[in-house]
C-alpha cells in the first residue's frame, strides 16, 4: 500500500522530468530563428484589436460556483455508496435526505435562472 | 537499488504505454475519420500510411519552438506539464488484468477521477497564458464544459459503486463475474440501472474529453485550435498527446465499469486469465473507435445547449438514478431476507 503511494509520487516526478526533457530535446534539435512577425499573436492573420485578456461572461463564474457545491457533495456521496451494502434501511433514509437537499439546491438555482446561459 | 527500480519501472512502463497510445490513436483517428468521410486517410509514409504518426513525432521534435512575445511566460511553459502530468498519473490505477495494474489502490476509481479533474486547470492555464483571444475563449469553454460534465460523470458511476460495494477497480470487475439466467454475462451495461448509468457516462465522458459533439473548446472553424493555438513544436505535441491519452483512460474506465474489464463471457476462466490484458486493450480500443465514429457522425452542439443538457438533464437524471438504485437494492435485500 505504501509502495503504491510512492509510485504515484514517482509518477509526478517522472511526468515533470519527461515534459522538461522532451521540450529541451526539441529545443536542441530544432532551428531557432525568432523574428518580430513570428512573435505576433496569431488571430487568423488580422492584427489583434485591444488587449488579449478580454472580459469574459460572468456566466462562467456562476457555473464555477455551482460546480464547487455539487462536486464537493458528490465526494461526500462516494464513501456512502461504498458502505451501502450494509443491511438496514437507515442508510437509505440518510441518502434520500441528502439527495433531497442537493436536488432542492439545484431546483433553487434553476428557478433563479443560474442555469440559463445568457 | 531494486526498490528504486520497482518504483520507477512501472512509471516508465506507463510513459511508454501513453506514447504508444498516442502514436496508434492519432493514426487510427485519421484512418477511421478518413474512411467515414469516404476518403482513404494517410497513405504515403509506410504501408497504408502506418508510419505517418512516427514521422509526425519526428517533425514535431525538429520544428522551431516559437514563444510569442505577448504570452505570460511562466504559465505558458508550465501549462503543458500541468496537462501532461495528470493524464500520465491516470494510468496508475487502470487494471489491465486481475494482477496487471501499476498500483492496487483501494480507491482506484476515486483516484482516477481526482487526477483527471486536474486536466481543466492546465487547459485554463494554457488558454489564459497564450495572450490570444481565441485561446482564452477556447480555454474558458473547455474548463466550463469539463467542470459542468464532471458532476454527472461522477454521479453516473455511483450506482455501479453501490452495486459492487467497492471503489477498487479490480473488485468492480470481479463483481461482474458470472451470469444472469445462466447465460447473460453480469456486465453492468446489461443491468437495467447500469445501462442508464452507462449512457450518462458515455455522454459526460465525451464532454470531459472535449470530443465531438462537444468540441467547442477547439472548434476549428471558430477558434483556430482553441487553447493550443499559440503552442508549437513539442509543447503542442504534449498537449495533443494527453488529449489522446485521456480518451484511452475514459474508454478504459468505461470498459472496467460497464463491460467487465479483462473478462470475456462463455470462455473458460483459465484461458481468459492468460490473455486478460489483450482482451482489456481490445475492448478499450473498440470503445475509442466508437468515440471516433461519433466524431465522424455528429455535428457540434451550441454552448448553451451543452450547458442545459449537463445541468438540467444529466444531473437530475443521475441523482434520480442513485435514488432508484438505492431503493432497488434495499427491496431486493428485503425480499431475499424474507424468503
Amino acid at each position: 500500500m505504501q509502495m503504491d503511494y510512492l509510485i504515484i509520487g514517482a509518477f509526478v516526478l517522472i511526468g515533470l522530468v519527461f515534459t522538461a526533457a522532451t521540450v529541451m530535446a526539441s529545443n536542441v534539435l530544432s532551428p531557432s530563428a525568432p523574428s518580430e512577425a513570428k512573435g505576433e499573436t496569431y488571430e487568423c492573420g488580422s492584427t489583434p484589436v485591444g488587449p488579449p485578456w478580454v472580459q469574459f461572461r460572468v456566466g462562467y463564474y456562476v457555473y464555477a460556483l455551482l460546480f464547487l457545491v455539487f462536486d464537493i457533495e458528490t465526494v461526500f456521496l462516494y464513501p456512502w455508496a461504498v458502505a451501502f451494502g450494509k443491511p438496514g434501511l437507515f442508510i437509505l433514509v440518510e441518502m434520500v435526505i441528502f439527495i433531497a437537499i442537493l436536488a432542492a439546491g439545484l431546483a433553487y438555482a434553476w428557478k433563479e435562472g443560474a442555469l440559463q446561459w445568457r | 537499488m531494486s526498490d528504486v527500480l520497482s518504483v520507477i519501472l512501472p512509471v516508465l512502463a506507463a510513459v511508454g504505454l501513453m506514447l504508444a497510445n498516442g502514436v496508434v490513436l492519432i493514426y487510427m483517428l485519421r484512418k477511421v475519420l478518413g474512411h467515414l468521410h469516404l476518403r482513404v486517410g494517410p497513405m504515403h509514409v509506410g504501408w497504408h500510411g502506418i508510419l505517418q504518426t512516427v514521422a509526425d513525432v519526428g517533425k514535431l521534435l525538429t520544428k522551431e519552438d516559437i514563444t510569442p512575445t505577448n504570452v505570460d511566460k511562466a504559465l505558458f511553459f508550465l501549462a503543458p506539464a500541468a496537462v501532461f502530468v495528470p493524464s500520465l498519473m491516470a494510468y496508475a490505477a487502470i487494471p489491465f488484468s486481475e494482477t496487471w495494474s501499476i498500483t492496487s489502490l483501494d480507491t482506484g476509481l476515486l483516484y482516477t477521477f481526482a487526477v483527471l479533474s486536474l486536466v481543466p486547470l492546465g487547459i485554463l492555464m494554457a488558454g489564459w497564458s497564450s495572450g490570444n483571444k481565441w485561446a482564452l475563449l477556447g480555454g474558458m469553454r473547455a474548463a466550463a464544459q469539463q467542470i459542468a460534465y464532471e458532476v454527472p460523470l461522477l454521479l453516473s458511476v455511483l450506482p455501479i459503486v453501490m452495486l459492487s460495494g467497492s471503489l477498487d477497480l479490480v473488485e468492480i470487475v470481479a463483481a461482474q463475474g458470472g451470469y444472469w439466467l445462466g447465460f447473460v454475462p453480469r456486465w453492468f451495461v446489461l443491468h437495467p440501472l447500469g445501462f442508464v448509468a452507462s449512457v450518462i457516462f458515455l455522454i459526460a465522458g465525451l464532454a470531459e474529453l472535449n470530443q465531438t459533439p462537444f468540441d467547442m473548446s477547439e472548434a476549428e472553424s471558430e477558434l483556430v485550435a482553441g487553447f493550443a493555438s499559440e503552442y508549437s513544436a513539442m509543447k503542442f505535441g504534449l498537449l495533443f498527446l494527453s488529449e489522446f491519452s485521456n480518451s484511452f483512460i475514459i474508454s478504459a474506465l468505461g470498459v472496467t465499469l460497464f463491460f467487465g474489464g479483462w473478462t470475456l463471457p462463455w470462455i473458460p476462466a483459465d484461458v481468459v486469465a492468460k490473455i486478460g490484458p489483450v482482451i482489456f486493450m481490445l475492448k478499450t480500443y473498440i470503445g475509442i473507435a466508437v468515440f471516433m465514429w461519433i466524431r465522424g457522425t455528429y455535428p457540434r452542439v451550441r454552448i448553451d445547449q451543452l450547458m442545459s443538457l449537463g445541468w438540467k438533464r444529466l444531473i437530475p437524471i443521475s441523482l434520480g438514478l442513485i435514488m432508484v438504485t438505492g431503493i432497488a437494492i434495499k427491496v431486493v435485500e428485503t425480499v431475499r431476507g424474507v424468503s
